[in-house]
């Protein structure tokens, strides 16, 4: 959609829309031609020496077992988390769309959640799941059952598979909400008229047409289990025990920061936005609207 | 309104700057900065030292910042060399010592220092083992040896007692903690649900690093690394192996817990959930704060079935590396070099273990120490030291000169996490450290060969 | 049967609502326990009055691994005002160059904003650090906040917004003599506050909550954000004194869900019109 009315001039336009544009410049184009051009150099940590070696750095990553099973690894972290979160607000929301009491005040309190940080959320259930000080991890010890997700590698992936779904539930719950608002009265009326029931309508009625609110929210919820994550793991497991709750980004943190490798990490940068752009053409095709990148 | 007295607010920090450029303004004063990484009580003592430093003449003034974890200091130092702002000095941790060899002109390197500004500075008042660790091929030192300590056995007599075993006799070998762990856990541990018969903090430093030192074991070709960048790891041999699976199967018995990396194990100890733990000398601290219990300390022991008399064990820490700068002046190395012939003086080196944990790297320092009666007031602290030079310092026992060792010690972390997890036994889980570990130690030989 | 599934509905939500508050209630109630029965695992639902000195403490003493709270907590207030505020200035502003100017390039400015969208903070994290140091504006506010202050979304939204403002309007704005200015400032603005408002929130709450980034640029303990604080107040290597990092975990929680709470008519309806 264009516009008819237009005012003339190209001094202020661009004055306007520079200060944008020089920001992008320098904070995503260049460091992302920065990447790809690290991707294909062996540097030290210095900078002093570097050395074109085309795609050997792709080539270590993908020969590695172990990046391949991490690149696995964050695949099913993303799906866990988005499926749990997805599903979580889908109910609540059907819950509260419900003509019944209080109904304002359970949404209220569904939304607040959208402002706990990450970071935070993986606070809350240390202190809920830890095994030595957390309320449940604890009483799983007392009564026999033998808990410690420091030493044990699926108890550590549930851990933070929980720890992310959780704090991921009230953005989904606000947008089922506003998707179930949007569903016509009529078509409602019309399927009960129809004799509809329960799950039945549900799952005829209501299910389809909040299809455009699923997938838009599944690509919402993968983009953020795979990158909004890190502050929930890092703090919780920091990637362990072993490798076991390493994801993409804790990865290319630890080995770019944390080891200074610049190569192989530029090389996982490189990787990821591919990954990213994918997702984002994916978003594209079927859905024709844009990410909520932010 | 208030939103613009807080953005002042976070103005006024950001003003703060890193790196203060020689300003030859105001007086004639030379500013240095130094980024360390003592964070809390130990930071307070770098505090101290910097107002004793600045007091104690009038042509230099040092600035001290803290600048958080030891990786967050040595990164920070890296990416200011790169935008020509690095501080004069860096507090680099002694595994990142491999990856400051290789900064070439980014540093200028202790003996170089001494030599271009004249400054005295004894460097054969170090003691060898702390001096070994951070030295060239060739004796000369290319950081000043800074804080040092050393692992330790921490004990809780209140627990031995009550395991019916003699408070004043620690083990001695690993024969002796396997069957004391037998009877703490029996007789102690079993009270509580909280309650381990033995923890260790830094496994790979500890239960690896100074394992294969005490033991004469290589953990690296190539003198475990000093001798070149070709270094292979050697850990899956037969004395690491027998380390590992004994840890390994201790865990299965239930005599020895796992509490995590690093230092995150520290707290089992002093909260009376361990009754033995191995922990950095430099926790003695927290240790004497916290501990509601009577504690002692000991040297870590040995297995007599792979050596009879151990060596030496070596040093963690770090060490002060000279950055280098764009228009960085003769004057400003020379005071670089004044600050650390300041740190080497008995009293302050003294003063410095005194108040850290840390042991002195002098040995005027350690006799400055005793003689002001310190080590008689606090038993057991002298152990450290002791623990430094006891045996042979052989090249085995020097310390370890490889390049990303933060990394290898992650990977090892990795793999010992996947064997306590029953996913592999102590063989294979060394065998992979050593193969993926080499990887590593490659990619480092390609990037500084270049 | 309307009753039945009514009751169903009010136990699905209460769940929903406890699976919530309880955690938070917890650290809360915690919070004011001491160190020592946290260590111990005596975690509790019931706040004890005389432990709320905690929050006195934290907001004015450093604790171990961080400075004193209330040096944080404007840290990270200044950090969320910077990107909120900024952000939705430069969009606008370049929002309103895109939808109502034809200028050289017009088209090339707006897919660089727009790729974007694909290049967030955690998939260039080395690289920008990189620039960032040739820069030099590590560990300083401008390096915490500007680099977030790019915003493709918000630009987008801005546009949108814009090209649905009726041309009836833009007519008489030029019928008044109204310049291009005057015009955004006096009809622009004023007709997409609601989106303003909405924005503001969930930009605040975006700024306050980033971890990555802080981790990332501010080494300088000076510059740790509250988020910061707590994470290195539970990886220290002493003791980590629980109710204190519960205490901070309050105090972080509080600026942001009151934001959202306080502007939730225009904040739900800004995001799922916004983010669609």
């Amino acid at each position: 959609m264009e516009r008819r009315t237009i005012f003339s001039g190209w001094l202020l336009p661009v004055l306007l829309v520079l200060p944008q544009l020089a920001l992008t410049i320098v904070f995503f184009l260049w460091p992302a031609g920065q990447a790809m051009w690290s991707s294909t150099t062996l540097t030290d940590p210095f900078g002093l020496r570097s050395r074109f070696v085309g795609l050997a750095n792709f080539r270590h990553l993908f020969a590695d077992p172990l990046y391949v099973a991490t690149i696995w690894r964050t695949v099913e972290f993303c799906a866990a988390v988005s499926t749990l979160a997805i599903a979580a607000g889908m109910v609540l929301a059907i819950a509260a769309d419900r003509e019944i009491r209080f109904r304002g005040l359970y949404r209220v309190l569904l939304i607040w959640p959208y402002a706990i940080a990450p970071a935070i959320a993986a606070i809350l259930w240390i202190l809920l799941l830890h095994p030595q000080i957390g309320l449940i991890g604890r009483w799983l010890n007392s009564i026999g059952i033998p808990w410690d997700y420091q030493l044990n590698g699926p108890e550590a992936m549930l851990v933070v598979v929980l720890a992310s779904s959780w704090k991921q539930v009230s953005y989904n719950f606000i947008f089922f909400l506003a998707g179930l608002q949007s569903i016509p009265k009529a078509v409602m009326e019309a399927a009960r008229m129809d004799g509809a029931k329960g799950f039945f309508r549900f799952r005829t009625v209501t299910l389809p047409l909040l299809m455009p609110t699923v997938f838009f929210l599944l690509v919402v919820n993968l983009v953020y289990a795979a990158f909004d994550t890190f502050g929930t793991i890092w703090a919780m497991t920091s990637g362990g025990p072993g490798k076991s709750t390493e994801t993409l980004v804790i990865k290319v943190y630890r080995d770019g920061i944390v080891n200074q490798d610049i190569g192989s990490s530029s090389a996982q940068s490189v990787v990821l936005m591919g990954g990213i752009i994918l997702l984002t053409i994916l978003q594209f095709r079927f859905l024709g609207r844009r990410s909520g990148g932010q | 309104m208030h939103r613009r007295t807080l953005l002042t607010g976070a103005g006024a920090l950001a003003v703060a700057p890193a790196v203060v450029p020689a300003a030859r303004a105001q007086g004639a004063k030379t500013k240095i900065v130094f980024w360390h990484a003592m964070g809390g009580a130990n930071g307070d003592q770098i505090n101290r030292i910097t107002q004793q430093f600045n007091a104690s003449q009038n042509t230099v003034e040092l600035q001290s910042i803290f600048k958080g974890s030891y990786p967050d200091t040595m990164n920070a130092g890296i990416a200011a060399w790169r935008a020509g702002q690095a501080p004069h000095i860096v507090q680099v941790f002694d595994v990142g010592t491999g990856s400051m060899l290789a900064a070439g002109p980014a540093v200028k390197q202790a003996w170089q220092l001494v030599k271009d500004t004249g400054v005295k500075i004894d460097f054969g008042a170090y003691i060898p083992s702390v001096k070994a660790y951070y030295s060239l091929a060739d004796g000369r030192l290319p950081s000043m040896p800074f804080n040092s300590s050393t692992p330790v056995m921490w004990y809780n007599k209140d627990a031995f007692e009550a395991a019916g075993l003699d408070p004043e006799k620690p083990p001695a070998t690993w024969q002796e903690v396997v069957s004391m762990a037998r009877t703490l856990k029996d007789k102690w541990a079993s009270k509580s649900q909280d309650r381990m018969a033995v923890t260790t903090s830094w496994f790979t430093w500890i239960q690896l690093e100074n394992f294969s030192a005490e033991h004469n074991l290589p953990f690296a070709s190539e003198d475990d690394g000093y001798k070149g960048l070709g270094a292979v790891l050697e850990i899956n041999n037969a004395g690491q192996v027998k380390q590992m699976q004994r840890l390994l199967d201790m865990a299965k018995e239930g005599t020895f817990k796992y509490g995590g990396r690093d230092a995150l194990p520290d707290p089992l100890f002093f909260t009376d959930k361990a009754a033995i733990s191995f922990g950095s000398s430099a926790g003695r601290g927290d240790i004497v704060r916290n501990a509601k219990f009577k504690f002692g300390v000991a040297e870590l022991p040995y297995d007599p079935t792979i050596i009879k008399a151990p060596n030496n064990t070596i040093v963690g820490g770090a060490s002060l590396w000279t950055m280098t700068a764009p228009h960085r002046t003769e004057a400003e190395y020379k005071a670089v070099a004044e600050f650390y012939r300041f740190l080497g003086t008995p009293e302050q080196d003294a003063l410095w273990a005194e108040n850290t944990g840390y042991v002195p790297v002098t040995f005027a320092g350690f006799k400055f120490a005793e003689k002001g009666g310190y080590y008689t007031k606090n038993p057991g602290a002298d152990m450290a030291s002791k623990s430094l030079v006891r045996g042979h310092l052989t090249v085995n026992s020097k310390g370890l000169r490889l390049g990303r060792l933060p990394e290898i010690r992650n990977i090892i972390y990795e793999e010992i996490e996947k064997a306590l997890q029953g996913q592999q036994n102590a063989k294979q889980a060394m065998d992979n450290a050593v193969k993926r570990g080499n990887v590593v130690l490659r990619g480092f030989q390609r990037s500084v060969q270049g | 049967m309307k009753g039945r599934t009514d009751w169903a509905a009010h136990i699905v939500l209460c769940i929903g609502v406890a699976a919530f508050l309880l955690p938070i209630w917890l650290v809360f109630a915690s919070s004011t326990l001491s160190a020592a029965a946290v260590q111990r695992g005596e975690l509790t639902f019931i706040p004890r009055l005389s432990g709320f000195g905690v929050y006195y403490r934290v907001l004015t003493e450093p604790s171990a691994g961080t400075g004193p709270a209330w040096r944080m907590l404007m840290v990270s207030a200044s950090m969320a005002l910077a990107i909120a505020v900024g952000k939705i200035v430069i969009s606008v502003l370049s929002a309103y160059a895109i939808a109502f100017f034809r200028f050289p390039f017009r088209l090339t400015a707006f897919w660089i904003i727009f790729i974007t969208l694909m290049l967030p903070v955690e998939v260039r994290i080395i690289p920008t650090y990189m620039v960032m140091s040739e820069l030099g504006i590590i560990n300083t506010f401008t390096g915490l906040t500007v680099p977030l202050i790019a915003s493709a979304t918000a630009t987008l939204l801005f546009r949108q917004t814009f090209l649905a403002v009726p041309d009836e309007l833009f007519e008489a704005a030029r019928m008044d003599g109204a310049g291009p200015l005057r015009f955004l400032w006096d009809i622009l603005l004023p007709v997409s506050s609601a989106n303003i408002a909405a924005l503001f929130v969930i930009l605040f709450v975006y700024g306050w909550n980033q971890y990555l980034w802080p981790l990332l640029v501010a080494t300088n303990p000076k510059l740790d954000t509250v988020v910061i604080g707590i994470v290195k107040m539970i990886s220290t290597e002493s003791l980590t004194q629980w109710n204190r990092v519960m205490a901070t975990a309050v105090l972080a929680l509080a600026p942001p869900i009151v934001v959202v709470l306080a502007m939730q008519r225009w904040f739900v309806k800004g995001l799922t019109e916004g983010e669609k």
